[in-house]
């Protein structure tokens, strides 16, 4: 199969989507996750500038419940393109008060986040930042916007979205407000991972399978981490596994998989059954649990 | 794999939500997870799953069941990603069709089979006329609800082409289908034995990708500058359409400063050429002033015009009325500047296509402007150039998107819409018979040096009648009898004169009407001119007479019956015309009217081409031309 001209047009658009949002704001910056979508992210903006320097630093929100292997990889990419990077800490968020640590069965600091993040987008004074978003990945994200308008405090309303016609992308925004912009709108799953494998992108080896301490609940296979306790009922099983995304240990869940190359797990994505963030623990909460914290201004 | 973009239009009613979620499901891109909610979510009597709800985005959506906004969804085939806009279609929606439809190569148009054409189905076809969509699928769905009625299909379409005529659609192919049931959307229907067309989805996968980009005349709006070093300045920006290739001239606009480009960049190495949509970073050869906003062409293809006064198509997409009296900020390929609306021409009523006097725009109007901007913009028609006709209105109040425009080129001032008729519907004033002022040399001066009369011999008939051949041959007579003389046929004149000009009824009328005035300066410079021209309309060829002295024009009629010229079918247009691949084709899907009192009447289908030439040749002869 000829799968060039798709990803050359899907690059194509990404890069023009990344120099308009440096070209029409002040400060730009790009959200890290350590994710497969974010690290495809900084490979398009190193591409939309080269020869010149990335123009903007690498915002990561670390909710301290990251994979260790997240932070590995996070710091060995930032020194091989030599990338500015700007850490927000929720750890120091809860701290200051500023936000209180959920209580209670499958407590997360998914929502935590948010605060931090705006904290820090506030604290540095972005007026864009760049997420790696698709619309493919959840049915709220469908309506998203190239050029996504946040109001003062950060929220997104789904019914007051500005019309985009065209490649013209509207990025007028007052005093106070940031936008987000996603160039990877466009994009599905399967063109990512066809990407990674045509440019042959280092990924994080969470993406590939291995042998790992499982256990399930409600129907989601989650790590052992430090940050996990064990219920009645439930118990570790080694397993071989792979994430398809990649978020906090504490919700973000695997699939099985024998796809140990990135050959192998292009095939496997082609044909899963399955949703791509069928294995996050946090989606499952509500049928409208990514809209909801989407207008409180998630990623 | 390549990629095709397609917009649908229509309400929760008509099965836009199923037929998505029939593609989808029939080309296995349903994940089970995904299935299994939809399960749990149907409220149905019968064992179908709701496939509508597969699109349904918002909660607000689903508490209300309608569609709020574009959302855009994603499908593929071995060979084809598909990205579709999904947009509602009640009226109030008209701006969210606009925006699915900018970015669309291919409009899908959902009709209820029992409803047939609505208001709803003439806005959305205009729209996609408006936006210059190349194709247009028109799926007659829920065939299931009227028995897969042949008649009642073939009803609709004759429904659907009776307006669709005045639209500047080139493609449109009908499919009769049910979503629900899964008829003749992936797999072919084994209810409707009397369709041997394709499924919607075949055709999705068969039309030519990229039709809308414009491969020939190179532009490039610069978006960034890259200056990593003192060595190397760069030029980032995609490509809006055309190639270049390093080594070739370039224009830099505004400054028309001239240099050649040294490289095309990228990170996977320099590149031997760039096309539309690529984006790149070009050096130049020499130290020219560049800068976001500027564009780059060639010298010897430049934009239709550097202007500040532009004469557009605008859809009108905020709450808050349109003003005269506030500038708004404009946003044209890379380029911002503010601009006033200095005139409203008209709006058009986008159920009826009519023209109607009106004063501002409000949500959802569409009709036609004059802008004029504080800088000059690098503009083309929309119609030659959908990335350098575009553009957008911006409130610099609130920030909001304003309004969509589509340019028609540089603004000539016309007349408000009620205050004077268009220019091209009016009807000339002069007399025919007057000789034209200022023509240096008379008409009748030409004509003793050239011992022979002026005249037009307008050859009137069907596709295939003989119309061409007839003409030639008379050219070459009377060439050799050292007659000056021109001929025009409708092949050069649509090539460049008439290039810009369909074929619905409207725009054959145009055609005609421009073909009779280069007849008529021919005929001032002392020709005898041979037109050839189906020109199936009375009323059109009457006027071409009325623009001549009298015994100077000659309606040839080349009767031919339509048996005869289906049979020849020279061009194979027929075959095509009949399959329904060619619309308003004349003595197929269009009305022929026979000259109601020509001078001469030729039979071709009984007399040679010899036979035919001398009639005309003896009628030119006895009414003292030659």
């Amino acid at each position: 199969m000829d799968t060039s001209k798709h990803l050359d047009w899907l690059e194509s658009e990404a890069i023009h989507v990344i120099r308009e949002a440096v070209a029409q704001f002040e400060k730009p910056v790009l959200m890290f996750s350590g994710g497969k979508d974010s690290l495809l992210l900084i490979h398009l903006a190193r591409k939309a500038f080269y020869p010149g320097q990335v123009p903007f630093p690498i915002l990561h929100v670390d909710t301290g419940h990251n994979f260790p292997e997240t932070i590995e990889f996070r710091d060995n990419l930032m020194e091989e393109h030599d990338l500015d990077l700007i850490v927000g800490s929720v750890e120091e968020t809860i701290a200051s008060g500023r936000a209180k640590e959920e209580q209670g069965p499958d407590a997360s600091r998914n929502k935590l986040q948010i605060v931090t993040l705006l904290d820090t987008i506030q604290e540095y004074g972005f007026d864009v930042a760049l997420g790696g978003a698709r619309r493919d990945e959840e049915k709220a994200r469908a309506k998203e916007r190239f050029f996504s308008h946040r109001d003062r405090f950060g929220n997104w309303d789904p019914k007051n979205q500005r019309p985009e016609l065209w490649n013209l992308y509207n990025g007028r925004s007052k005093h106070g407000e940031h936008f987000r912009a996603f160039p990877l709108s466009n994009w599905t799953e399967l063109d990512v991972w066809q990407y990674i494998q045509q440019e042959d992108l280092e990924i994080p080896s969470l993406y590939l399978a291995h042998e790992r301490a499982m256990f399930e609940r409600d129907g989601v296979l989650l790590p052992k981490s430090p940050y996990n306790e064990l219920r009645e009922d439930e118990e570790y099983v080694e397993k071989m596994v792979r994430f398809r995304t990649i978020g906090d240990m504490t919700c973000t869940g695997a699939v099985e998989s024998t796809a140990t190359t990135i050959e192998e797990v292009v095939a496997e994505v082609a044909t899963t059954q399955k949703g791509e963030r069928s294995a996050r623990a946090d989606d499952q909460r509500a049928e409208a649990a990514m809209e909801d914290r989407k207008r409180e201004g998630y990623f | 794999m390549d990629v095709l973009r397609f917009t649908t239009a229509g309400s929760v009613d008509d099965g836009k939500s199923t037929l998505i979620g029939r593609l989808f499901y029939d080309t296995q891109q349903i994940f089970e997870d995904k299935l299994e909610e939809i399960r749990r979510n149907t409220h149905r009597d019968d064992d179908e799953i709701e496939l509508g709800l597969l699109t349904d985005g918002l909660r607000a959506e689903r508490e209300q069941g309608i569609t709020i906004d574009v959302a855009y969804r994603y499908f593929s085939t071995p060979n084809r990603k598909f990205i579709i806009a999904d947009t509602p279609g009640h009226e109030q929606y008209t701006r969210n069709m606009v925006t699915g439809a900018s970015t669309a190569e291919l409009a899908v148009e959902l009709i209820d089979a029992r409803n047939g054409v609505i208001e709803q189905t003439r806005r959305h076809a205009f729209i996609a006329s408006l936006l210059q969509i190349p194709y247009m699928i028109v799926a007659v769905n829920k065939m299931d609800l009227v028995d897969y009625s042949e008649e009642r299909f073939r009803q609709i379409v004759e429904e659907f082409q009776s307006f669709s005529d005045n639209l500047d659609i080139n493609d449109i192919t009908f499919i009769p289908i049910s979503a629900l049931k899964g008829d003749n959307v992936v797999d072919p229907s084994g209810n409707m034995p009397w369709y041997n067309g394709p499924t919607l989805l075949h055709r999705l996968e068969n039309v030519r990708p990229e039709a809308d980009r414009n491969q020939v005349d190179f532009r490039f709006p610069v978006q960034n500058v890259i200056r990593p070093h003192q060595d190397f300045r760069g030029f980032a920006g995609q490509v809006a359409s055309g190639k270049v290739r390093p080594g070739e001239e370039v224009l830099e606009l505004p400054s028309k400063r001239s240099s050649h480009v040294e490289s095309i960049t990228t990170l996977d190495g320099d590149v031997e050429e760039a096309g539309p949509g690529d984006s790149v970073v070009i050096s130049l050869t020499d130290e020219i002033d560049v800068s976001r906003g500027s564009m780059l062409v060639r010298s010897r293809n430049r934009p239709e015009a550097v202007t500040r006064q532009i004469d557009a198509d605008l859809c009108w997409m905020n709450e808050e009325a349109m003003r005269q009296d506030r500038p708004y900020v404009i946003q044209h390929t890379t380029r911002r500047t503010q601009a006033y609306v200095s005139k409203v021409v008209y709006r058009t009523n986008v159920e009826t296509f009519h023209r109607e006097e009106a004063d501002t725009f409000e949500l959802n109007d569409i009709g036609r402007v004059e802008l004029e901007t504080a800088d000059p913009l690098f503009i083309d028609p929309y119609k030659i150039n959908r990335s350098t006709g575009s553009f957008i209105l911006i409130d610099p109040d609130t920030n909001d998107t304003v309004a969509a425009g589509m340019i028609r080129g540089e603004a000539e001032d016309v007349a408000p819409f009620g205050q004077e008729e268009m220019a091209t519907t009016t009807e000339r004033d002069t007399s025919p018979n007057v000789v034209w002022e200022g023509l240096n040399i008379p008409r009748q001066a030409r004509e003793e040096k050239n011992e022979h009369q002026a005249a037009v011999v307008w050859l009137t008939g069907l596709s295939g009648s003989g119309k061409s051949t007839i003409a030639r041959t008379l050219e070459e007579r009377l060439f050799d009898r050292d007659l000056q003389t021109m001929m025009l046929d409708g092949d050069n004149v649509r090539h460049g004169l008439c290039g810009d000009l369909g074929f619905s009824p409207n725009d054959r009328k145009e055609n005609i009407r421009r073909v009779g005035e280069v007849a008529r300066l021919f005929f001032e410079q002392g020709n005898v001119t041979l037109c050839t021209f189906i020109s199936p309309y009375q009323e059109d060829r009457d006027r071409i007479r009325g623009l001549l002295p009298e015994g100077r024009f000659f309606e040839v009629h080349v009767d031919c019956p339509l048996e005869v010229c289906k049979e020849r079918d020279t061009k194979g247009l027929y075959a095509k015309a009949e399959k329904g691949e060619i619309a308003n084709f004349t003595g197929v899907s269009a009305p022929y009217e026979a000259p109601e009192d020509p001078e001469i009447v030729v039979h071709t289908d009984t007399d040679d081409v010899e036979t035919c030439v001398d009639q005309i040749v003896a009628t030119l002869e006895a009414e003292g031309i030659l």
